[in-house]
Order: structure tokens, then C-alpha cells, then sequence
């Protein structure tokens, strides 16, 4: 674009010969040349654009200029961009030991390439005819969530886990007709408070207590809890704490003796070793694709799944799309179709089960590309990678005089919890002083479950090496004496 | 590429690779990637993890996921996107309500910088003050483009938006202790879908407006919905049709009288950037989509990126956090005890943030006007070519002879007099090497509805390759609408078998329920 600045106009009249006003030529808008749209304002049957713009009252028309930048060149833009990002520092600058929800896990370069391929990136709403390639994506995606969990029926994803877990409860209690959830209280606060948002009109939500022993839903309470009121019982695993429910049979069996529906919310990556929750009764799974090829990015990139059983009730119950696989007319060759249709948000407006519509697929289509890297053996390979590395973390950090690590002996997967109580010292002032040695400690769990005293949630996964581990052990054991 | 011209036969062909499912590919054995391994003393350290999970919640079997080597994979996933039609693809005129507008490759290019994919949310937010700054002054621009006065960029996408709204205008009359008697939520049906969802979902009665004769609802139609009920008024203005609805000023009045808040659905901005703002005209609440109005792609259905804009009297409300600034730096705002909470993980869909911000920025205040004006000249110079086309009429047109950012269209002439309507058009226009065109909502109200929005980004060349394909297939409708009918000819794939749309014995949603309900493809 030309620029309009005062000083580009002023060099620009001095310049020529002939004072002209410049009018901008903007490199995004084709149409912005004065003689082309002369030429179309002529075909409309108008003198100028101001006559189109009079369906607007004139009352309510913004005559001002907006406070805002000029136009800028790209160059500039890039510039000005770069330098404040420069302020942020990255995993390259700060070994990060925080997870909760948005975990650090290697991107492999071919989910780049494929995710920003441009036909992806920038592709919508065509149907099969026009975006085959989009809808096949989608499916595989949907399939390999489905080899994962176990499941038949696995969603088009929404926005994050928390949402699935939102559009999950309620479709719960829109199939048994029940008004209460029963959701563990160990859960993430941030969590339950997005859940509440999505679900609170239409179930009660009720905590169960979790075993202050092994950090696990304690099962006697959720007997008392658990009723014929009950719409479903969700589970996490791991857990918000790091925890890995081993008791989920049981649960299963008492939810399922109510008549109420057992709902499992799952950390992908976690079941290269842990077993699919349809093996323990699950009715509906859940779960967070972040992991799976996508970065951190300031926890903006988060697609949350949602699978079920392939039982018409429920597909009734949710308004997520759902792509199903068909043949043509030619031999041999592949369709996919949208199922039931006029559930969805755009057909059924009000009578709708849950809101998505515009929701994450290219994160689908990177999952998708993600998972089939990894293939069977590779997704083994690397839960049991990070598990031994959180492991070894957790070895390191215990033999340090003060720490409790895990503070549950319950077994764990990529997060644990630190309890510093016995070092005198608050987590805050701690993830202040690591900070100083370039280590971002892990997440502060102090306010959001007070019974535990000073105690962190660390992450360590794959990223992490022994150095990294045997850094932050060296640290915390000079900052704790 | 050259336009396809109206005589003799389209030279384009779409990709067509045959392309198997992923796990009719797989080989045993194969892998697409080398998993980083634990050092050899953690592995000594640690011993036999694995037997620390308990029998009954371990794996016992490898999921079933399909076995490739890396090069297979992009092959096949390469071959999938060529099988794809996005905006840099084509032509997207067809796609109304979509606002399928170029996006910038520089936006996209920040978007991926390292300095922003390799940052934790949690990170000590001294850390972090790179992209809270980008966030505060995003938010202080949407702020100036709306006429409001504070912003939540946590929602993923427009529905998300109105549910936060929704939620929002449950907590004031909760607040003022009137959420009892307030429960009802006014729409129009030609409102996007998800501002009679949204209400629903969060809890409220909806009242659905309908158009009169004109195309817009009359006054004393909400006048008649309004009571002591009246929660609010969730509506989008310009409408799906192209219609701006004149009465926005008096609706915001009526509702306001009545004790209610009104949120403005703006993610059909396009037509009026830098020349209205919903909050001078005394909307309480909006929302924008950034993957519209503001260029971030639309990743073939998200994430997208719809933050909302608000009244100083209702910011308490927002989700927590918001992004402030105490003069010296930028910090996450947690201590507001009137919000409504979260309503997503973390703090928004940022890659997105970061690509409007450099939108705006590209543009300016100019460019922002330049946007609506071209935006509306195109829309209203394609009108005039799309009259001329035997079959097609404008509903409302004489009410509404002219359109803001695109315009509804009715095929219902054509479909009578030679059996083509949208479904055939929009299969045949893909031959044409064109996107298909957008419909409309449900309920349509326009027979064969076809609503294209030539966005700002389009060349005139563009839109006259759109018209011509249409006007081609018109002809073809009137010569040998069997031919039409029998459409795709030159697309990925030819006509597919609908029956599991509805058939539960045939849906699979995935390869696993497929192979149990048909068995393995021969």
C-alpha cells in the first residue's frame, strides 16, 4: 500500500508537480483502485459509495475518524511485532516445569507442514465435493480418538476439555433425564467453573470427595453421593493432581447400578499405557487434543474430543457435528456425510443441546497427522518414556529434605504434586527464586485446594531431560535449606 | 487461473487421488517416528515403571492406530488438502455469512514465531509481557471499532461469544435480583442460529421474532414480546440476508425501557467497519469474529477467535481473567468477585489475537473503512449482475434494493421451472472450479436460498467468475437440467450415498464402527 502517513503524502507532493490528494491502493483489496470501483459503482446505477451506505440512518452512521494506527507497511507490522514478542521468553529461555492442562510435548514437523498447509488453513464450510480432503482428515481423526478410548462414536471437537466435559454432562442428563452431576472435587477449580457455566441451568453439579490418602475419588463417598437423581458420575484420569484413578471398575459399577451414566475425562497421550475407560464401563469419554502436535502457545491452541456410544440416544442428546464415512457411486471410492443433521446448533436454534459450531478442525486434522505418526508402537513408547521421566523427577525431588513428593502414593503419569511444607517456604516465593536460575517451577496449588499446604503441580514429559530433572533438584535443594 | 468461460466444456478438474482411509495404508511394523528414549540412568534409576499401574487400569493391548512411515504420512495428508478448496484455492464469493476474506501469509507467519508457540499460560507473567501487551492494545482497538469500553478475548468461536453474552446478562439481573422474574431472551429468526441457542443453552426462554413483508421484524412485534420478563434482546445486525435492519436504534430503546440488555451480534462486521459502532448506537454487548471480519482463517472450521466488547457497567461481569495494565506492566486480573467466571481453558484462542492485531494494524483506520466500502460496492455490484440471471430473484428486494456485505437470493423460480435448486447448483458449481455457495440457516424463509458474500478481498475479476459460473449453470438448467442433476462431473469424487446421514446400521464415525457394521473393504 501507499503509505497515507503525513510525511509519505508530503514527500509524495513534493515530488510531482501537480498537488493531487493520493488515494490508497491497498494491497489486500483489489478492488480498492478509484478507477475500478468507478467502474462498479457505475454498474450499480450509483454516483458514489455514500448512496449505498444510506440504509443506514444517518443518525447512527460513525462519521469520525476510529483512534487507531495508521496503515502500516508489512515490513513495519513484522517488525513492530517481532519486538514485542522478543519480550516473551520461551521454552528455549525458561525450563518450564508446568503442565495443568496444557502440557509440553515435542511437535513433530511434518503436524507444521500439513496444518499449515493453506487449503487447510484456510478452507471452511465446503462440502464433500469441494473439501473431500477436509472431511476424510476429520474422519481419521475421529476414528484414531475412537482407537484410543474405545469408543464408536467420536464427535467433530469443540473448543477444550473443559467444554467437551460441559457438552458431555449435559448430554448426560438430556438421555437419563436426570438433574444431578457428580463431578470429583479434585478437579481443576478453573475447570469446574467453565463446566458450571455450560451446564449449571440443567444439572446440579455435586463434588465427591477424593481419598486426602491417595488423592483418588474416595468411594464411599460417592455411594452416598450417587443416586437415582444422578444423570453421571465423571472421572478424570490422570487426574487434576497427576493421579492415576486405578479404582475405576468400581466406580464404574456404582454409577452404572444407579442407572446413571459413567462419563471419562482423558489426557490422550496417557493411553499408550493406561487402559481405554470403554474397558471400565465409560459411556461417554472426553479429553484435551492439546498434546497431540499442538504447542503451548499461551494455552491458545486447545481442541477438546468427545466420544460416546454409537447409540442413537445419544447422538440425539449432543448437537456436535458428527462425520460419518460413505461409498459414491463409483466403486472403490470414499464419501463422508454429516449424521442427523437438524441436531446441530445451526438447524435446531433454541432446541439445540449445546452451542458448537465453528470449533477446532485443524487441530483435528494435526491430531490426526500426529497419531499416525506415533502408530501403536509409538505411542507406547512414548507415555512410557514420560512416565519414567516424571518418575525419576519425582525420585529426585523426594530425596530433598523437606519435600514431599508425590504427596498421594497412588501412581501417576506425566504430573505429581510437591508438597514444600516442610521447607518453611511458600511455593510462591519459590517459583520466584527458581525463576532467577531460569526454571519456571510448577503450577501453585496452594489456593485452589488449601488442605494441602505449600503444593505445586509439576509436569515433566518427554522435553525434559536428565539435566533438565537434575537442574531443578540442584536448585530447589540450595533454595530450600 | 483462467475463468472456466460460459461455452464449452470447463477445463478444471478437482484433485481426484483415490485417496484410501489412512488405515487401508497401514503395514505392520511400519512407523512414522523415532520417540525420544529416557536416558540410560533415568532408566536405571527408575526401574519398571510400568508395574506401578495396577493390572486393571494398564493397556493390554496397543490401540489399533494405523502403522505408516513418515513419508507415507504426508503423502497421505498432502494429498487430503489438495482435496480441499480454501480461500487462497479460488474463488469463495459463494460463501455468505462466512466473510471468506484473504488472510494474510505475514499474520500467519507471526502466528507460528516461537516466541509465542513456546510459551506455558501459567508462566510468570513477567515472563509473558510481549503478548499481554499485544492482547491490552487488541482489546483497546476492538474496544475503539465497537464504541465500547471493555473486551474479553476468551471466546473460541461467534456461539461461545453469544453463550458468554447469554451468561453475562443472566449475572446483571442476578446481581440487581431480578434473574427470577427476568427469564427470557428476544431474538429474530434471522439472527444467526446460535443467538437463539445460546440463551437457550444458558438457561433462558427465546422468543423468536419473524420477518414481516419487508424482511425485517416491525416495531410493534417486539413491542408485543417485550414484558416483565424481558432478560434481553440477542440479534445480529447487518442480518445473514444483507439486510441492515433500520429499526436497531428503536429495538436497543424498547428494550432498554423494559428493564433489559441488548447484545448486538457483530460477527457480520464486515460491511461496517470504521462507519458504525453497535456501542454509540447503545448496544450493551457485542461480539466480532476475528476469523471474519478480521482475516484469521478459518482452519477449515476453527479455531476461530470471537472476543466480546461491553459497557463499562457490565465489565465486572466479564470472564476472569482480563488483561490489565498498572501503568508499568501488563498482568492477568483475577480479583473480580462479580464475574461470571470461566467459560474456557486459559485466556483465548492467541494465535488468532496476534493476527488481528497485525490486520488492524496492516489497515489502519483507512483501511478499516476502505474494507466496508469495497465490501459493500462488491456485494452490490454482484446483485446486479446476479438479477440478470434467468431463475434468480432477490427476496425483499423492494423493501431492501440494496445490500450491506452480501445478499440472499432465491432459486425457488429456477427449481420450478426446470427442477435445479441450490442442492444441483451447488454440486455443479464445484465442476466450475468455484466454492460452493452458502445457503441459508434453518428455518431458510427463502426457497432455495443461495447467499454469496463478495468480501473485500475479491478481485472484480473474481465476482465476474462467480456470476458467469452461476449464469452458466442456468443456462445448463434451462438446456438439460439432467445433466445439472447428475453433478459433480470434475470433482474429487461423484455423487456419495447419503443413507447413513440418518441410517444408524450404516453411520460409522469412525474406521472402527465402520469395519464392524460393513466389514472390511474388499
Amino acid at each position: 500500500m501507499r503509505q497515507t502517513t503525513e510525511e509519505s503524502l508530503q514527500v509524495s507532493i513534493h515530488n510531482s508537480c501537480t498537488l493531487v490528494k493520493l488515494t490508497p491502493v491497498h494491497q489486500y483489496i483489489p478492488n480498492s483502485d478509484p478507477e475500478i470501483k468507478k467502474e462498479m459503482l457505475k454498474v450499480i446505477g450509483v454516483k458514489s459509495s455514500d448512496e449505498l451506505f444510506s440504509v443506514i440512518p444517518e443518525n447512527i452512521l460513525f462519521n469520525k475518524k476510529l483512534n487507531l494506527p495508521h496503515s502500516t507497511s508489512e515490513q513495519q507490522v513484522r517488525r513492530h511485532i517481532e519486538g514485542l514478542l522478543a519480550k516473551n521468553k520461551d521454552r528455549t529461555e525458561i525450563l518450564s516445569f508446568l503442565g495443568s492442562g496444557c502440557w509440553p510435548h515435542y511437535v513433530p514437523a511434518a503436524c507444521d507442514e500439513i496444518n499449515s498447509r493453506s487449503e487447510f488453513l484456510t478452507a471452511y464450510t465446503g462440502d464433500v465435493y469441494s473439501d473431500l480432503g477436509r472431511f476424510q482428515a476429520v474422519f481419521e481423526f475421529q476414528s484414531m480418538i475412537g482407537d484410543l478410548v474405545g469408543m464408536d462414536v467420536v464427535t467433530c471437537p469443540t473448543y477444550d476439555w473443559a467444554s467437551a466435559v460441559g457438552d458431555a454432562l449435559r448430554m448426560a442428563s438430556i438421555i437419563t433425564g436426570r438433574h444431578e452431576v457428580l463431578v470429583p472435587r479434585n478437579i481443576s477449580p478453573d475447570k469446574l467453573s467453565i463446566v458450571s457455566n455450560y451446564c449449571g441451568n440443567i444439572a446440579q453439579i455435586k463434588l465427591v470427595e477424593y481419598d486426602p490418602r491417595s488423592g483418588q475419588v474416595e468411594i464411599e463417598d460417592l455411594k452416598r453421593k450417587v443416586s437415582k437423581e444422578t444423570a453421571t458420575v465423571y472421572v478424570e484420569n490422570p487426574n487434576y493432581l497427576g493421579v492415576i484413578e486405578t479404582r475405576t471398575q468400581e466406580i464404574g459399577e456404582i454409577t452404572h447400578d444407579k442407572g446413571a451414566l459413567l462419563s471419562v475425562g482423558v489426557e490422550p497421550l496417557s493411553l499408550g499405557i493406561l487402559a481405554p475407560p470403554s474397558e471400565y464401563g465409560a459411556d461417554i469419554v472426553c479429553g484435551e487434543g492439546q498434546p497431540l502436535g499442538l504447542y503451548p502457545s499461551f494455552g491458545g491452541a486447545s481442541l477438546g474430543f468427545l466420544a460416546c456410544r454409537d447409540d442413537e440416544r445419544f447422538l440425539s442428546a449432543t448437537g456436535h457435528r458428527l462425520i460419518s464415512i460413505t461409498t459414491t457411486k463409483r466403486k472403490g471410492e470414499w464419501g463422508f456425510t454429516f449424521v442427523l443433521p437438524e441436531r446441530s446448533m445451526y438447524a435446531a436454534r433454541d432446541k439445540s443441546a449445546c452451542i458448537t459450531g465453528t470449533g477446532t478442525l485443524l487441530w483435528a486434522i494435526t491430531g490426526a497427522v500426529y497419531l499416525s505418526l506415533l502408530g501403536p508402537t509409538g505411542i507406547r513408547e512414548l507415555a512410557e518414556t514420560i512416565m519414567k521421566n516424571a518418575y525419576y523427577a519425582m525420585k529426585r525431588l523426594s530425596e530433598i529434605p523437606g519435600l514431599k513428593v508425590p504427596v498421594f502414593p497412588s501412581p501417576h503419569f506425566e504430573e505429581f504434586t510437591v508438597d514444600f511444607d516442610g521447607t518453611g517456604k511458600s511455593v510462591r516465593d519459590l517459583n520466584r527464586a527458581l525463576l532467577k536460575h531460569g526454571i519456571q517451577g510448577g503450577r501453585d496449588v496452594s489456593s485452589e485446594f488449601p488442605e494441602l499446604g505449600n503444593t505445586a503441580v509439576y509436569c515433566v514429559t518427554e522435553m525434559h531431560s536428565k539435566e533438565d530433572i537434575d537442574k531443578l533438584a540442584s536448585n530447589l535443594t540450595e533454595l530450600v535449606k | 487461473m483462467m475463468p472456466d468461460s460460459s461455452e464449452g466444456e470447463p477445463t478444471y478438474r478437482g484433485a481426484a487421488w483415490n485417496e484410501p482411509i489412512i488405515y487401508q495404508l497401514s503395514k505392520r511394523g511400519r512407523r512414522g517416528s523415532a520417540i525420544a528414549t529416557p536416558d540410560a540412568e533415568i532408566e536405571k534409576a527408575v526401574g519398571d515403571v510400568l508395574s506401578k499401574i495396577p493390572a486393571q487400569v494398564r493397556r493390554k493391548s496397543a490401540p489399533p492406530l494405523p502403522e505408516l512411515s513418515e513419508p507415507e504420512v504426508v503423502k497421505h495428508f498432502l494429498r487430503l488438502s489438495q482435496q480441499t478448496y480454501g480461500v487462497d484455492s479460488g474463488i469463495s464469493v459463494g460463501v455468505g455469512t462466512c466473510t471468506m476474506k484473504y488472510n494474510p501469509k505475514v499474520n500467519d507467519a507471526l502466528a507460528r514465531s516461537p516466541k509465542l508457540t513456546g510459551i506455558h499460560p501459567l508462566q510468570d507473567e513477567e515472563t509473558v509481557q510481549g503478548i499481554l501487551e499485544i492482547m491490552y492494545r487488541l482489546g483497546e482497538w476492538l474496544c475503539e471499532i465497537s464504541g465500547m469500553d471493555e473486551v474479553s478475548m476468551h471466546p473460541r468461536a461467534g456461539a461461545h461469544a453469544v453463550l458468554t453474552n447469554a451468561r453475562i446478562i443472566r449475572k446483571y439481573h442476578e446481581s440487581n435480583g431480578e434473574l427470577d422474574q427476568r427469564n427470557e431472551i428476544i431474538t429474530t429468526v434471522l439472527s444467526h442460529p446460535c443467538n437463539g441457542a445460546a440463551p437457550a443453552v444458558a438457561g433462558f426462554k427465546v422468543i423468536t421474532l419473524y420477518p414481516n413483508e419487508t424482511g425485517t421484524p416491525s416495531l410493534e412485534a417486539l413491542k408485543a414480546a417485550v414484558s416483565k420478563h424481558t432478560a434481553g434482546l440477542m440479534i445480529t445486525d447487518p442480518y445473514d440476508t444483507g439486510v441492515f435492519d433500520r429499526n436497531i436504534a428503536e429495538y436497543i430503546k424498547i428494550i432498554h425501557e423494559a428493564g433489559g440488555l441488548t447484545a448486538i451480534d457483530q460477527a457480520n462486521a464486515n460491511s461496517i467497519l470504521g462507519r458504525l459502532r453497535i456501542g454509540d448506537v447503545g448496544a450493551d454487548l457485542c461480539h466480532f469474529n476475528l476469523h471474519k471480519s478480521f482475516s484469521t482463517p478459518h482452519g477449515s472450521s476453527g479455531p476461530g477467535s470471537a472476543p466480546i466488547c461491553v459497557k463499562k457497567e457490565l465489565s465486572k461481569f466479564l470472564p476472569v481473567p482480563i488483561v490489565a495494565y498498572d501503568g508499568a506492566k501488563y498482568y492477568l486480573d483475577y480479583d473480580r468477585p462479580h464475574s461470571i467466571g470461566k467459560t474456557a481453558s486459559f485466556y483465548g484462542v492467541i494465535p488468532n489475537l496476534v493476527r488481528a492485531y497485525a490486520w488492524i494494524m496492516s489497515m489502519g483506520a483507512e483501511g478499516l473503512r476502505e474494507t466496508s466500502e469495497v465490501a459493500v460496492i462488491n456485494n452490490n455490484y454482484l446483485l446486479q449482475r446476479m438479477l440478470k440471471i434467468r431463475g434468480t430473484t432477490l427476496p425483499w428486494g423492494e423493501s431492501y434494493p440494496r445490500r450491506m456485505q452480501e445478499a440472499r437470493y432465491s432459486l425457488q423460480k429456477m427449481k420450478e421451472e426446470t427442477g435445479i435448486g441450490i442442492d444441483a447448483l451447488n454440486r455443479r458449481i464445484v465442476d466450475l472450479g468455484v466454492q460452493r455457495c452458502f445457503t441459508a440457516h434453518e428455518p431458510p424463509l427463502v426457497p432455495e436460498p443461495l447467499t454469496p458474500e463478495p468480501v473485500e478481498s475479491n478481485s472484480k475479476e473474481d465476482i465476474d467468475q462467480f456470476v458467469d459460473a452461476i449464469q452458466r449453470i442456468s443456462d445448463e438448467a434451462y438446456a438439460n437440467p439432467k445433466f445439472v442433476d447428475e453433478a459433480p462431473h470434475n470433482a474429487s469424487i461423484s455423487r456419495i450415498d447419503a443413507s447413513p446421514a440418518t441410517d444408524p446400521q450404516k453411520w460409522a464415525m469412525t474406521w472402527r464402527a465402520y469395519i464392524r457394521k460393513h466389514g472390511y473393504p474388499q
